[in-house]
């Protein structure tokens, strides 16, 4: 009973706590990333869809060797390869990938097709609007992984940030 | 026509001006609870349809209105569809015998039609008014009870099980609540009661007056109207939704409907009776010194003061909502039986003792 | 106009309590209750006891067929679904002692007949003080008695209610979940 009767009296004593904090909360304003409008920021090593680079001269780094493909656990890669000719150039080897396909309902974006990969040519970017109206248009080819495709409405946040960001708690 | 069909008339277009300002109301709520809840969490709620989201409501009414209407195979059918019906409607029936300002207006219409038409801010005066608040606002447990036992679902049977607990339970001491307010103004005329509170300019609200039953009747109006902390009829996580679960479409959103007018419905009731209703400390005495032009427009002064009062205890109840977690059920039957009861009565008792007191003190008997 | 009211009140009325009796589902048995309640309402307003009209409402319609309801649905819906028929001699003395009760008042009505003002309360005297009041004034006097036992009788009820409810197996009180001591 005398415990009940303590209870009461703190009940209202937490009540008004709580509803304290959520005032608190209230006026400091929304933290919500709007995103179509504003970019969103991820995290440097956030893993996102993949992109094949380039070398500065504009070749691309792929040489369709295919260990990608071999490392992929899902097997959701396919790579077909051609010779380079000096007509015709895509990459500073002697081959290339003709056809480099990556199924994006399958892919688990663990990242071993970038470890196993010899030229650094795939990097999994931070792009990870993957929706589609089409399940085909989820097959990603080649010229839609090739370098420059970075979309404007992403922004990698820096370490800094992301040490700032542990100070986020309520304190 | 003669003046009783005229006023008859008069009380219809009245009726239904009140319901679908309420209703268009409730439309606007709903997008400041979302809203206000989105800002308590740090979100800034629906904010992409029409101007600042502005338009969110109207496009969730004509969604729901244009989704199939479905009944389930297994419900009891005439019950089911009856059920949302009998929770809005009783809502909105109270809303007949709130007064929204208090000038009576006076329609010269002698020439036209042979008499004048008075028209007045409130749809019904009953002179049991309180009671009539007290009836018609347990009405709304029917819709529930019966749309849970018609679902023919075990999740929809529990929650309306629950309701009509919880309901029964926070009736009693809502009403005590509201008996003390009513031995103290001497009246169950509600336009009587917020009358009584512009005593002293304005500043007898029964709020001050009678803090423990304001609190009390606070509280059990939440429970009544099913609010967070008290929304067991409908907790998610155990009970899906409750008595909604089999709902859909138009039906699911009048229940919606049914539960936000419910709360608007407390809201106005809490202003009108504890909160001096479309007055304000000091209001008469500035209307009297401004230019008649002014005074003319008292009655919109009040509906103002009155929407803005009920609103600002609309806001309380969502941050309410936003702050205490849901109560569990054994915690809510106890805390109404074993402390609001006893207290509302005691509360009554004292009431009851010192208005004896202070009517033989000034020889009132 | 207060005659159609009422006809069109007293049909509605007459049909939702035969509806009651006759319905084998005890859900829509007790709609038709409420309606019936409601109806009842509606007369105590015609007659201008709006008082009466509400206490009508707020406790039959608002907390008995409620606790109707709770019952029924606690207990199942097949609660009268086993019926076999109308006519057994249990329901023949019933409908004899119906109508022994109806002959007793309707003679009472007869020979008694109630219309206009009775006693010292004028509707004048009415309009001025509020029925609340005057029903109050009245019950505190003169049926004092009564209302203090009938006080009793609900007051037996709830001792009586709380005594079936108590739980002999456990030590605490129902509904007391024993909670960790901080």
């Amino acid at each position: 009973m005398l415990n009940e009767v303590k209870e009461v009296i703190t009940a209202p004593i937490e009540v008004a706590k709580a509803m304290g904090i959520t005032l608190k909360q209230l006026l400091r304003g929304p933290v919500t990333n709007q995103f179509p409008d504003e970019p969103a920021q991820v995290y440097p090593r956030f893993r996102g869809r993949h992109t094949l680079k380039r070398y500065e001269n504009g070749l691309e780094r792929c040489i369709g060797c295919a260990l990608c493909a071999a490392a992929c656990p899902t097997g959701c890669i396919y790579v077909e390869a051609a010779e380079n000719t000096d007509e015709d150039r895509h990459s500073p080897g002697e081959r290339y990938a003709k056809i480099y396909d990556i199924n994006m309902l399958r892919c688990i974006f663990c990242g071993y097709c970038a470890e196993a990969c010899p030229t650094e040519a795939i990097v999994l970017e931070h792009d990870f609007t993957l929706a589609e109206y089409d399940r085909w248009d989820a097959v990603y080819s080649k010229e839609r992984l090739l370098e420059p495709n970075n979309p404007e409405y992403l922004v990698v946040r820096d370490d800094e940030v992301f040490v700032k960001a542990k100070t986020w708690s309520n304190k | 026509m003669s003046q009783q069909t005229v006023q008859i008339l008069v009380d219809i277009v009245k009726l239904s001006i009140v319901a679908s300002v309420i209703m268009g109301i409730f439309v606007f709520i709903l997008l400041v609870e979302r809203k206000l809840i989105g800002r308590f969490t740090r979100r800034y709620g629906p904010n992409r349809v029409g101007p600042f989201g502005l338009l969110q409501s109207i496009a969730d009414a004509i969604k729901m209105m244009l989704k199939e209407e479905m009944v389930p195979g297994h419900v009891n059918k005439i019950v089911y569809v009856i059920a949302p019906g009998m929770a809005l409607m009783s809502a909105l029936s109270v809303f007949a015998v709130i007064p929204f300002a208090r000038d009576t207006i006076t329609l010269p219409l002698e020439s036209l039609i042979g008499f004048s038409v008075i028209l007045t801010p409130w749809v019904a005066d009953v002179n049991v008014g309180v009671l009539y608040l007290l009836a018609v606002g347990t009405l709304g447990s029917y819709g529930i009870i019966l749309g849970g036992w018609s679902s023919n679902n075990k999740y929809s049977l529990l929650g309306a099980l629950r309701t009509s607990a919880q309901m029964l339970s926070y009736e009693l001491p809502l009403g005590v609540a509201i008996l003390s307010v009513v031995v103290m103004t001497g009246t169950l005329r509600v336009t009587e009661i917020v009358e009584w509170q512009t005593q002293f300019a304005g500043f007898a609200w029964l709020a001050f007056l009678q803090p423990i039953a304001f609190l009390i009747f606070f509280i059990s109006a939440l429970a009544e109207s099913g609010r967070a902390p008290f929304d067991l009829p409908e907790t998610e996580n155990e009970l899906i939704s409750g008595f909604m679960t089999e709902y859909g479409a138009l039906k699911f959103g009048l229940f919606q409907a049914a539960e936000f007018v419910h709360a608007m419905m407390f809201c106005t009731i809490t202003v009108t009776i504890f909160l001096g209703g479309w007055n304000l400390p000091f209001l008469n005495e500035i209307l009297s010194v401004l230019p008649s032009p002014i005074q003319a427009l008292a009655p919109v002064i009040h509906v103002g003061i009155f929407i803005g009062k009920s609103l600002v205890v609309y806001c309380s109840l969502i941050w309410i909502r936003a702050s205490v977690p849901r109560m569990r059920f054994d915690q809510l039957m106890a805390f109404c039986w074993k402390w609001l009861l006893p207290i509302a009565l005691l509360n009554l008792l004292v009431t009851v003792f010192v208005l004896a007191i202070i009517a033989e003190l000034l020889g009132l008997w | 106009m207060e005659l159609t009211i009422f006809i069109i009140t007293a049909v509605i009325s007459v049909v939702s309590a035969l509806g009651v009796i006759f319905n084998k589902n005890v859900v829509h048995s007790a709609m038709f209750l409420l309606a019936h309640f409601l109806t009842l309402a509606v007369f105590y307003f015609m007659l201008n006891a709006q008082f009466l009209g509400m206490v009508q409402i707020l406790v039959y319609a608002g907390a008995i067929v409620v606790l109707i309801l709770f019952v029924v649905m606690l207990l199942g819906e097949q609660l009268g679904e086993d019926i076999p028929r109308w006519v057994t001699p249990t329901n023949g003395v019933l409908v004899l002692l119906a109508l022994v009760l109806l002959t007793i008042v309707g003679t009472a009505v007869v020979e008694h007949p109630t219309t206009g003002a009775k006693g010292d309360f004028t509707p004048e005297l009415i309009q001025e003080h509020g029925q609340a009041e005057m029903i109050g004034a009245v019950l505190f006097t003169d049926y004092i008695l009564s209302v203090q036992l009938a006080g009793i009788l609900l007051l037996v009820g709830i001792v009586g209610v709380i005594w079936l409810a108590r739980n002999e197996n456990l030590p605490v009180i129902a509904g007391d979940i024993p909670t960790e001591e901080v």
